[in-house]
């Protein structure tokens, strides 16, 4: 019998299988359902209402609010107020206001390696950091995992990234999935698994790899998956948790392969997406002249603590250069108040950055800063398509926190890697 | 029921599906525009127990459900491709919207008569005397195209259940 992906194994155990094979279809249950406010209990209550139905199982349900928060709209108070009186009325695990759900979900411990999960969002794929399988549905599946705690799948083909060698200094998680986008392109996966491997990967923090696992959806995979090892374990016990029997979680060597792409982590230079697409991709020096109006660090991908420390690494003793708006909108209140306390918040603040909510903010076109009309922004989050941060005509590039704090501080789009050498000097 | 095949490409994308310009209207103005970028006359033309055949990747793009309600709206039997992008696959499945795959469709043309029967797996293609196999689908797929998609059949499944604990 030939061996099974890492994907399969946590697909075939919620099946209640042995084994199952890619292509073939199982139903199986799942081990925890995320929803937020946006696609939340304003989209599935009604569907609950008409089939009748009550939750499968309200402690494997966790609703996180992050897309209205901190409701400054008329319509996003009133999403709020329903959400927050849904969780009382239903009684499941409720977040609010505590950061973006992606972020908040492993630090409050839900997750666990080898976890079969959906989660109402499109990035849904973070889970797979942790070694859980997660991946984004709609509102009316949604609506049916609620009601029976279970989903049919199609047991995918899994796509092995690997990253040979080291990331040198001021390259991060980000520039590796903006390099894979522009390699692969936006739909690199077509459904399938993504796992990340490789010497790079496995040096990363957990952090880190949630970046990795996060933008397996720009790549249009299901999941992105990465073996849980001692590192996953040193976190989750970190945050209070147990990783469990994660010694069996990974891929055998003689499991089927979609295909096996390798990059060379030692040769990654940061990158930049120019506007509209993660696919955009190059070096950062390819990007020109380009000057900014906002700088935007901020998103479930691109604004938890190491994000706001690599940010901090290159503002310190710097100002965000004349004219350029700085935005920072920690991840989760959990970062921003260990930020706090590291002293990354001040120096930060000190650069002039304007602290937002921990939400998602103008990621998702929300809030009072969403981007006017022609706005050049450089931000640190996932996606650049055209006109989702705000005006049709602005312009948003894509990179690591630390260049967009190195762009904030020069002005225009500059490789972060002279300033860290300056910083650390 | 007896329809025509309507043949499309490779790479038939959400967009062209589900017109971004007509998103905000009902299902029904949205049907109206499907596919129009490629074949104008095709919401106009389809009717009820026709079958969209295409190549490979149909409905890649962004993960909107209309893409596959408006060919449900239109009344399209099923569409059959060499592959289908995977949240379309879903939403489809999810909306009752018979999807099959086929690895090779060889002789299928345009405008041609045609029977789908999404149970057995087959497509007839009466002039051509001639039956296509394609790939079958599992069973709690079928149950679920059966009753017309996702909410239906979970209606049906909690009443039957309410049914026995009356009983
Ligand atoms: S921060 Fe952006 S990418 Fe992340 S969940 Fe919110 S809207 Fe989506």
């Amino acid at each position: 019998m030939m061996g099974m992906t890492l994907a399969q194994k946590i697909i075939a155990r919620a099946a209640g299988r042995d084994n199952v094979t890619p292509g073939e279809v199982v139903t199986a249950r799942v081990d925890l359902a995320m929803i937020h406010d946006s696609g939340g209990p304003r989209r599935v209550e009604p569907i609950l209402k008409e089939l009748g139905a009550g939750l499968f199982d309200k402690d494997k349900v966790v609703l996180i609010s992050d897309h209205f928060v901190p409701g400054e709209t008329d319509e996003g108070a009133r999403i709020l107020a329903l959400t927050r009186q849904w969780a009382k009325e239903r009684g499941v695990a409720f977040h609010d206001g505590e950061g973006i759900c992606h972020v908040v979900l492993p630090e409050k411990g839900h997750l666990k390696p080898g976890m079969f999960v959906v989660g109402g969002d499109s990035h849904s794929p973070t889970g797979g950091a942790f070694g859980a399988y997660m991946f984004g549905i709609g509102a009316t599946e949604m609506a049916g995992v609620l009601a029976t705690g279970e989903i049919w799948i199609k047991v995918p083909e899994t796509i092995l990234i690997e990253w040979q060698g080291r990331l040198g200094p001021g390259v991060t998680a980000k520039d590796m999935m903006l390099a894979a986008c522009a390699r692969l392109g936006m739909d690199g996966g077509q459904y399938q698994a993504i796992e990340y491997a490789g010497e790079a990967v496995r040096a990363l923090s957990m952090q880190e790899r949630m970046t990795l696992s996060n933008m397996a959806a720009e790549l249009g995979a299901q999941a992105g998956l990465i073996a849980p090892d001692e590192t996953t374990a040193a976190w989750l016990a970190d945050m209070g948790g147990n990783a469990g029997d994660w010694r069996r979680l990974f891929t055998d060597a003689d499991a089927p392969l979609m295909a096996h792409h390798v990059f060379d982590a030692t040769a990654l230079q940061p990158q930049a997406a120019a506007p509209h697409s993660p696919a955009n991709s190059a070096p950062v020096d390819e990007a020109g002249n380009v000057a900014v109006d906002v700088a935007y660090i901020g998103a479930c991908t691109g604004a938890k603590l190491e994000d706001l420390k690599a940010a901090a690494a290159i503002l310190k003793g710097r100002k965000a250069a004349a004219g350029v708006e700085l935005l920072v909108a920690p991840a989760s209140k959990a970062d921003q108040d260990r930020a706090q306390d590291e002293g990354i918040m001040a120096i930060l603040e000190e650069a002039g950055a304007r602290i937002l909510p921990n939400a998602c903010g103008i990621c998702a076109g929300y809030g009072t800063h969403r981007l006017g009309e022609n706005v050049t922004c450089i931000s640190s989050t996932a996606r650049n398509f055209k006109g989702r941060m705000g005006a049709a005509s602005s312009k948003v590039w894509l990179a690591s926190p630390y260049t967009v704090a190195a762009s904030a501080g020069a002005g225009r789009i500059t490789d972060p890697r002279a300033m860290l050498g300056e910083a650390s000097a | 029921m007896t329809g025509r095949i309507f043949l499309f490409g490779d790479d038939i994308d959400t967009d062209q599906l589900a017109p971004g310009q007509y998103m905000r209207g009902g299902i029904a103005d949205l049907a109206a525009h499907c596919l129009e970028g490629v074949r104008p006359d095709f919401a106009a033309a389809v009717k009820p127990g026709d079958v969209v055949v295409a190549g490979r990747n149909f409905g890649m793009g962004s993960s909107r459900e209309q893409a596959a309600e408006a060919l449900r709206h239109l009344g399209v039997a099923g569409v059959v491709a060499r592959s289908f992008a995977g949240i379309f696959y879903r939403n489809a499945i999810n909306l009752g919207l018979p999807v099959l795959t086929a690895a090779d469709l060889p002789g299928v043309t345009d405008g041609e008569a045609c029977q789908l029967d999404v149970d057995a797996g087959v497509l007839h293609l009466p002039d051509q005397e001639q039956t296509v196999r394609l790939d079958p689908l599992p069973d709690n797929l079928k149950a679920l195209l059966a009753d017309g998609g996702l909410v239906p059949h979970l209606k049906k499944r909690f009443a039957a259940e309410e049914e026995d604990r009356r009983s």
